[in-house]
C-alpha cells in the first residue's frame, strides 16, 4: 500500500520501512524551536528531569528565536527573554537571535524559513501552534508544548501518533485577487475548526503549486485552526530554489504514492475561489467578502506569521499606493528581513514604506505584536468594543486584546482595500479599476 | 493512580480556546516559582466570555477574586475542547487551580498531548456530550475502574470513552516518567 508525504518522513525518522496511520512512533527530531513564551518553562522542566548540569541533544539542532512579547515594559516578560540568554550561555547554543542585537529576526515561523531551518524531509517540532507553517517545505512539522519540548532536548526524540492525511487539491488558476489566505479560511469554514483534528492536511495540485513559498506558507501555518496535527505541500523547484539560498545543509524530498490512501479528498476549482473572511469569534465562520460589505470597521491590521511576509505588504501596498486610510491601519513586518525589504521593494518607484506612511498608516517593529494581544503596551493591541479587519489567524473571543472586540480574519488584499473604505471591501473593487 | 476523583463541576461550551483558558498577556509568570506561579491559577478561565462562564447560567467566575485556586476541580466541556495556542500554561493553569480532570466530547490535538505529557490532570472523553447534562456546582465523581462519570446531584451515571493507548504515560505520572519506566531514558 502506498503511503502519503507525512507518513514517508515519520516513517524515516522512526527506523522503519513503513506505518499506518495511527501507528504510535518515537521519531528522531531534526530541528526543535521555541520562543520567550514557551522557553523558560521548558528549559525548567529540562533542567528538573535531567539535572542542572545536564547538555541539550545536540546544539547544533536547538532554535531560540524570541518574538512574541519584545517591545514592551512588561518586567516579567523582559525577564524571560533574560531566561533565554542565560540558557544559550550555559548551552553554549549556535542558533540564538537575541532581543536588541542586529541577530534578532521577530517572528520565528518566517524567521526559521528565513534562516535556512525549513528543509524537505526534515521532523521538525515548535513550541508554538503555528510551527506546521514549515510543512511548506515538504517537511513534517508540528507545535508541542514546553513538556515535550523538554523531552526532545534531553532525548532527541519524542512520540507521534501516525496522522491520517487529508488532501486538499486545487486545480486551474486563481484569480487575480485571490490570496492564499482566502483559500485557507475558505476550506476552514468548509470542514470547520475540529475538522482536521488529528489529521495531516496535504495541499496539492497545479494551482497550489502555482504559489510563492510565502504563500504556501500562509497555506500551512492555519491547519491548526482546523485542528490539523500539520500542513504539508510536496518539495518542487520554488521550494529548493528558496532553500538553496538560505542554508547548504543537505535534504531529501519525499512525494506521496500515487496509490497513497487519504481518509478525505476534495478538489476545488481555483478559478471559482473569492475573498473570503472568518467573522467573529472563529476562523471556521466563514462568509464572502461581498456578504460583509455593510460590516463597518475601526481598524486594519496587517502582520503576524500568518499575513506580515513581504508577499502581503506587496498586496497591500498595492491597493494603499497614491491612497489615504479611512481607519488606523497597522503595519507589522514579521520578521527584521521583511522589514527591510520594505525600504528596498518599490511600486511605481517608490518604496513600500512610503507607500505605507503616505498612505497614513502605522509602522511597528517585527515580533507578534497583537496578532495574540500581549501586554497593555502592545503595538496595534485592540481596544473596548473596536471592529477589526486582520490577516492575523485567530480571532478567539480576546484573541487581539480587548475582550469586546470584534475581529475579522482576512487576506492582505481584503484589509487594504477595507482600509481605504472604513468597511470590509472587495480587493477586486480596486484590482480590476 | 486514584482510582476514584470527586469534584465539583464547572461547565464550559464547545471550542474552549487557550486564550479564553488562559489570555496571553498572562503568558510571562514564571510556571516554577512557587509563588508566581500562583498567578495561573488567578487567570485561569479569565478570557472565557461571561455568558458561557459555568453554565447554563454563565456569569459565574472560575476563581473568586484574587483567589489561585477554584472550588471547581472537574471541567465539563464539549467538542474541540482546548483548541488554538499550544501553550502548556493552559493545562498547567488548570492543574494550578486545582482542576483533576476533564470531561470534553472531544479535544484539541496539542492540549490533550500536553496535559497526559505534562500530567497536570486526566483528559477523558465522554461517550455524549455532559454540556446539557450537568450544571456548574453538581457534585460529581468519576471511577476510573468503571470509565463512568456519576452527578450526585441527579443521580444519574454516564459512561466515559477508555482513556486507550495513552493510558500508560498516565499512570506512569507524565511522558519522562513513563519514558524511565520503558528504559528509553536512565531512571532519576
Amino acid at each position: 500500500m502506498g503511503m502519503t508525504i507525512t507518513e514517508k518522513i515519520l516513517a524515516a525518522h522512526a527506523g522503519k520501512e513503513s506505518v499506518v496511520p495511527g501507528d504510535n512512533i518515537w521519531v528522531d527530531v531534526d530541528v526543535l524551536m521555541t520562543h520567550d513564551v514557551c522557553g523558560p518553562g521548558t528549559f525548567a522542566i529540562f533542567k528538573k528531569q535531567f539535572g542542572e548540569n545536564a547538555k541539550v541533544w545536540d546544539r547544533d539542532k536547538v532554535v531560540i528565536i524570541p518574538d512574541h512579547f519584545i517591545f514592551t515594559k512588561d518586567t516579567h516578560a523582559n525577564r524571560n527573554i533574560d531566561i533565554l540568554r542565560q540558557f544559550v550561555k550555559e548551552q553554549s547554543l549556535p542558533h540564538y537571535f537575541d532581543v536588541g542585537t542586529d541577530r534578532y529576526k521577530g517572528v520565528c515561523h518566517l524567521a526559521l524559513a528565513q534562516e535556512g531551518f525549513n528543509r524537505p524531509g526534515e521532523v521538525l517540532f515548535g513550541t508554538d501552534s503555528h510551527t506546521s507553517t514549515s510543512g511548506a517545505f515538504g517537511m513534517f512539522s508540528t507545535g508541542i508544548g514546553n513538556t515535550d519540548a523538554a523531552f526532545i532536548l534531553g532525548t532527541g526524540k519524542l512520540w507521534v501518533k501516525v496522522p491520517e492525511s487529508m488532501c486538499f487539491e486545487f486545480t486551474g488558476t486563481f484569480p487575480e485577487h485571490v490570496m492564499a489566505k482566502d483559500v485557507i479560511l475558505n476550506v476552514i469554514g468548509d470542514i470547520g475548526v475540529d475538522g482536521a483534528t488529528y489529521r495531516a492536511m496535504e495541499w496539492r495540485g497545479d494551482a497550489v503549486m502555482s504559489l510563492s513559498m510565502e504563500e504556501r506558507m500562509t497555506l500551512c501555518n492555519m491547519a491548526i485552526e482546523a485542528g490539523g496535527k500539520n500542513g504539508i505541500i510536496e518539495a518542487d523547484e520554488v521550494t529548493t530554489n528558496y532553500v538553496q539560498q538560505r542554508t547548504d545543509v543537505p535534504y531529501k524530498i519525499y512525494k506521496s504514492d500515487k496509490d497513497a490512501q487519504y481518509i478525505f479528498k476534495k478538489t476545488y476549482n481555483a478559478s471559482e475561489m473569492e475573498p473570503i473572511v472568518a467573522k467573529p469569534h472563529s476562523p471556521d465562520n466563514k462568509a464572502k467578502v461581498s456578504e460583509c460589505v455593510d460590516v463597518k470597521l475601526d481598524r486594519a491590521y496587517i502582520g503576524s506569521c500568518t499575513g506580515g511576509k513581504l508577499t502581503d505588504f506587496m498586496a497591500a501596498a498595492r491597493l494603499l499606493k497614491g491612497k489615504k486610510v479611512k481607519i488606523d491601519t497597522f503595519i507589522v513586518p514579521a520578521t527584521r528581513e521583511v522589514e527591510q525589504d520594505l525600504y528596498k521593494e518599490k511600486i511605481g518607484g517608490e518604496t513600500l514604506v512610503d507607500i505605507f506612511k503616505n498612505a497614513g498608516a502605522y509602522l511597528g517593529d517585527p515580533s507578534c505584536a497583537a496578532c495574540l494581544g500581549g501586554p497593555q503596551d502592545t503595538f496595534g493591541r485592540a481596544k473596548d468594543n473596536q471592529v477589526v479587519i486582520s490577516t492575523t489567524n485567530r480571532n478567539f473571543p480576546g484573541r487581539m486584546g480587548s475582550k469586546q472586540s470584534y475581529v475579522y480574519l482576512a487576506s492582505p488584499y481584503t484589509a487594504a482595500a477595507s482600509a481605504l473604505t472604513g468597511h470590509i471591501t472587495n480587493p477586486a473593487e480596486f484590482i480590476y479599476n | 493512580m486514584n482510582k476514584v476523583i470527586e469534584g465539583v463541576a464547572y461547565v464550559l461550551g464547545n471550542d474552549v480556546d487557550t486564550d479564553q483558558i488562559i489570555p496571553a498577556e498572562h503568558l510571562v509568570y514564571s510556571l516554577s516559582d512557587p509563588e508566581e506561579r500562583k498567578n495561573y491559577g488567578k487567570f485561569a478561565m479569565s478570557g472565557v466570555p461571561a455568558d458561557q462562564a459555568g453554565l447554563p447560567d454563565g456569569k459565574i467566575p472560575f476563581t473568586e477574586n484574587g483567589q489561585s485556586e477554584s472550588k471547581y476541580s472537574i471541567i465539563i466541556g464539549g467538542r474541540n475542547f482546548g483548541c488554538g495556542s499550544s501553550r502548556e500554561h493552559a493545562p498547567a493553569c488548570m492543574e494550578i487551580a486545582g482542576v483533576r480532570a476533564v470531561v470534553a466530547e472531544s479535544y484539541a490535538r496539542i492540549f490533550y498531548r500536553n496535559s497526559v505529557d505534562g500530567g497536570f490532570f486526566i483528559p477523558f472523553e465522554s461517550v455524549k456530550c455532559m454540556v446539557k447534562e450537568i450544571k456548574t456546582g453538581d457534585d460529581l465523581v468519576i471511577d476510573l475502574n468503571k470509565s463512568t462519570l456519576t452527578n450526585r446531584s441527579s443521580n444519574k451515571t454516564y459512561e466515559l470513552k477508555s482513556l486507550g493507548e495513552v493510558i500508560e504515560i498516565i499512570e506512569a505520572g507524565n511522558i519522562f516518567e513513563y519514558a524511565r519506566k520503558t528504559g528509553m531514558i536512565p531512571s532519576a
